[in-house]
């Protein structure tokens, strides 16, 4: 650990369970006597429920019950917390079922509870509403001038000359657009709630955080966390969207308390565009300042996004552009939008995606302007420590990465004038872009209990949405102690084990991997005292020693050795700048005639310090792309603004990448340790997997047509027309 | 059919009310007396059940099933919510996905677009009944071996399409892979390592 040595490919520890279908999600837990809630949605964006008819759907068979504003069971904790004078909007928040008022197109405005899924779904196409509509804002660019800085992030200067990039001897300046994207996990969101008596609540959540999802419905039900009991073992995808324990879940909690039954609600799939966050509509200006042979003298960049009318939705979009780049004179400035529409949240590698498209097809721009190649514009400009802190980097293999990814796409052979490279009927392109992401370590918890058996059971409530957490933490343990990888079992997913953080940020390995590294080290002294030894494998009394792990538990009158070890990063954190790196290259095509675009080769090299898990993390990094290429080509979400409405909620209609889509990706990893950021030399891989792609693409495009498309997603209407 | 039936079935009165209207049962070929007095004591939610559940009859994974259900369940829904045989997932509901993917009679079909009672007297095969007991199935290992998935919740639904995408004849190159295995969706981004899980079983040209 923490050494140059390599670690070995394994396969996933729990893959056995999820090809043969037994891995279970949250919605498959069997609880006898389940009852299903379906719910019903408002369809228009903004004014008051003036009445609303449920009695036939309260006497279809099967219905047990039917929850609106006028008869939701109280939740004590939504009702205590007030207005936020904060919000943009004034105040109001959002309290489903709590009043007549809709705040979004989609709220729910009934619960339907009956004894079958059908039987539910039916009932609630029986509840009828109308409405006192309201005046409805939903487009952000109709609404700009409601743009509020936001609460939790200010602007942000370094310079003397803030007006560098206006003064500048080349001068670039571009506004860049994103739409609306949606997380779009495989698996449907929902919960699975019941109660024994009025204070003890269990809960199957498809959620990031079983601890999070525990704090948020003890405080929502003013009751202790200890009676709170939550699992989440598999989840089905995240990306973002279950770092929310979400009102409807908490509302369906409330239901099952009131009827003392078992309720599962499981979204549909167009619920799940407007009841689980999405990437918000983002525009960005950006306007940057060069001397003639390409120095950056001077960056403006400015962000608007949405948020909900209720919330103050806000993320890291304009983080990059502040210390990327050498550039003596920086100006960032963020803003939020607030719209009658559900809230945004988080989607993987957040906000920085959707600044990394901006800044890294402004590099490109400026690249051409200055003359250079874009990959030498970025090695001249390039920090070597971090502008926006003065702090040194933990690590930067950028460098590196940039060589070894230019030296596998063929960078340096491509002729690099725009649309000069042709195959046949379609042009050719090539594109690269930087991906960079806080190397974030949290504090995690980890309990090691030791067996009789020689096998090792870790546990931490920690969640795993896809990375493959269990084999990184299996493999972690193993190379600590040495114990075969078939005899470690990791668990997770349920709030009862030691507390860790959400899985989000990219630091699931870093925190946790760092409480299993601590907790195996304990382990491994706790033995050495016991006269035993991790030795080949398995565990054996230490030399001089004749008791075996049986003969000393027995002698202790146990059945296990048990230990716990909490960790966190020390000051030695705060000296440096923690970051993880990528850099992308994509080869497209583009069909002139038709402005199709095909991505038909990508290298993507992860600096993201030691790599625990080979295998698995080759796995996020394609999958990163994958996200990638989704957002650069396909990924829109559609709202018509006369309702406020989504018009393409649905996965024929919102383009998700399908196989046909994606070529070979081919990964590279740097894999050096790195000194500061935990024990294993770990650094985060999920976000920079995904951050800067959709920028290499369009990069590309350009390269192929001489067309720069600076909204996504780059269909081929945008290339005809550009 | 009456104007009453017909304003009752529009503003879906319940079927209560509906049972209790004597001059309207005798469409139905039941004793008119037994049903009232059943609805006058609340029993009506067991008979409707009667009234609305079919017989179906069918193999799933070799054991034989008969089940009464309503003819609005898709094989989706029996399978996950009455037979709990879980491990066919429901993605979109709408046969967008793939994620419900399941053989009827050998055929990849989307489960969910499926109606379970226009699968009488036929053999369906899930992700649990593809294996060999303990002995996975040269797809299931291939996933496991190229890492094929990553949340696992689309995994089912992309093997059960594997298996037939080369039993079909498409699993040729790379490409026609992709192109087959496009009904399937994987958010998490996998096709890289699915694609080489299959040309591998193909490859390997183990029976599938």
């Amino acid at each position: 650990m923490g050494t140059d040595k390599k670690s070995e490919p394994i396969n996933r520890v729990d893959g056995r369970a999820k090809v043969t279908g037994k891995a279970k999600y949250f919605a498959e837990f069997e609880v006898p006597g389940v009852t299903y809630c379906v719910m019903v949605t408002s369809t228009i964006a903004r004014g008051t429920i003036t009445t609303i008819n449920t009695k036939t759907a309260e006497r279809a068979p099967g219905v047990l019950a039917v929850f609106t504003h006028l008869n939701m069971p109280a939740i004590p904790g939504w009702a205590e917390q007030g207005s936020n004078s904060k919000l943009p909007s004034g105040g109001e928040r959002y309290r489903m079922l709590g009043s007549n008022k809709i705040l979004f197109n989609g709220q729910p405005i009934a619960l339907v509870i009956a004894d079958t899924l059908e039987r539910a779904q039916h009932a609630a196409s029986l509840v009828t509403a109308s409405y006192n509509k309201s005046e409805h804002h939903t487009d952000l660019l109709k609404n700009k001038e409601k743009a509020a800085m936001p609460p939790r992030m200010g602007d942000y200067t370094r310079g003397s000359d803030t007006n560098a990039h206006n003064t500048a001897p080349v001068v670039m300046k571009a506004d860049y657009t994103i739409p609306i994207e949606v997380h779009n996990p495989m698996e449907l969101a929902g919960i699975l709630a019941f109660w024994e008596g009025d204070d003890k609540l269990t809960v199957y959540a498809k959620t990031q955080g079983v601890k999070s999802t525990q704090r948020t419905l003890a405080g929502a039900f003013k009751i202790d966390e200890k009676n709170i009991q939550v699992y989440s073992e598999f989840v089905g995808g995240g990306f973002g969207m279950g770092l929310r324990t979400w009102p409807q879940e908490v509302a369906v909690a409330a239901a099952a308390r009131a009827l003392k039954k078992p309720v599962k609600l499981v979204l549909t799939r167009d619920q799940m565009f407007t009841l689980v966050g999405h990437r918000p509509y983002t525009i960005q200006h950006i306007s940057m300042g060069a001397t003639q042979d390409g120095q950056l003298l001077g960056i403006y960049h400015e962000a608007t996004g949405e948020t909900a009318s209720y919330d103050d939705f806000t993320e890291g979009t304009v983080g990059m552009t502040r210390f990327m780049y050498a550039c003596p004179n920086v100006t960032t400035k963020y803003r939020i939008v607030p719209l009658d529409r559900g809230v945004p949240i988080w989607m993987r590698g957040p906000g920085e995606a959707t600044g990394a498209f901006a800044l890294e097809s402004a590099i490109d721009e400026m690249a051409y302007k200055v003359n250079m190649d874009p990959l030498q514009f970025r090695l001249k400009n390039f920090a070597e420590t971090d502008p926006e802190k003065n702090k040194p980097f933990s690590s930067n293999n950028l460098k590196e990465a940039y060589e070894l990814g230019s030296e596998k796409i063929g960078w340096a052979k491509r002729n690099p004038a725009p649309a000069s490279m042709k195959e046949g009927d379609w042009l050719v392109g090539y594109g690269m872009s930087t991906g960079v992401f806080g190397a974030h370590r949290g504090e995690s918890t980890c309990r090691a209990q030791l067996n009789a058996d020689g096998t090792l059971l870790l546990q931490s409530a920690t969640s795993d949405i896809g990375p493959g957490t269990s084999t990184a933490m299996v493999q972690i343990a193993h190379e600590v102690t040495g114990l075969s990888i078939g005899k470690i079992h990791f668990e997770l997913g349920n709030a009862a084990f030691p507390p860790s953080g959400s899985q989000g940020g990219s630091s699931t390995v870093s925190s946790v991997g760092s409480a299993v590294f601590d907790v195996c080290t304990a382990l491994k002294g706790m033995l050495t005292e016991a006269g035993l030894t991790f030795d080949n494998g398995t565990v054996k009394s230490a030399q001089g020693k004749s008791d075996s792990l049986q003969d000393v538990l027995s002698k202790q009158n146990k059945t296990f050795f048990e230990v716990t070890r909490s960790s966190k990063g020390g000051a030695e954190l705060e000296k440096y700048s923690l970051y993880s790196f990528s850099i992308h290259f994509a080869e497209v095509r583009v069909h002139p005639a038709t402005g199709v675009v095909r991505v038909k080769r990508v290298v993507t090299v992860a600096d993201s310090g030691r790599i625990v898990s080979p295998k698995t993390a080759a796995s996020q990094m394609i999958g990163g792309v994958t996200g990638g290429i989704g957002m650069a080509l396909t990924e829109e979400g559609i709202i018509d603004h006369r309702f406020g409405r989504f018009v393409n909620n649905n996965l024929a209609d919102y383009h998700v990448p399908v196989s046909a889509d994606v070529p070979h990706i081919e990964t590279i990893f740097i894999d050096k340790p790195d000194p500061i950021t935990n024990p294993m030399g770990s650094k985060g891989m999920g976000e920079i997997a995904l951050i800067g792609f959709s920028a290499a693409v369009a990069n590309a495009v350009y390269h192929a047509t001489g067309k720069r498309i600076r909204e996504l997603p780059i269909t081929p209407d945008k290339i005809l027309s550009a | 059919m009456d104007d009453q039936l017909k304003n009752e079935e529009h503003t879906g009165t319940s079927r209560r009310s509906f049972l209790k209207k004597s001059s309207l049962i005798t469409a139905l070929a039941l004793t008119p007396d037994t049903v009232i007095k059943a609805a006058e004591k609340g029993l009506d939610e067991q008979i409707a059940s009667a009234i609305e559940t079919m017989p179906l009859s069918l193999t799933i994974n070799g054991v034989k099933q008969s089940v009464r259900i309503e003819p609005r369940v898709t094989l989706l829904d029996l399978l996950r919510e009455r037979l709990h045989l879980t491990g066919t997932k429901k993605g979109c509901d709408h046969g967008q996905c793939g994620a419900c993917t399941v053989h009827v009679d050998g055929q990849r079909v989307n489960s969910c677009l499926t109606l379970a009672l226009t699968t009488e007297g036929r053999n369906v095969t899930t992700i649990e009944g593809l294996a060999d007991g303990d002995n996975l199935h040269p797809m299931q290992e291939a996933f496991l071996e190229h890492d094929g998935f990553q949340c696992g919740y689309c995994t089912p639904g992309q093997i059960m399409s594997a298996v037939c995408c080369i039993r079909e004849g498409h699993a040729n190159t790379p490409d026609e892979v992709r192109e087959y295995m496009s009904g399937n969706i994987c958010r998490c981004g996998a096709y890289s390592n699915i694609v080489d899980a299959i040309m591998d079983v193909k490859q390997g040209g183990k029976k599938v």
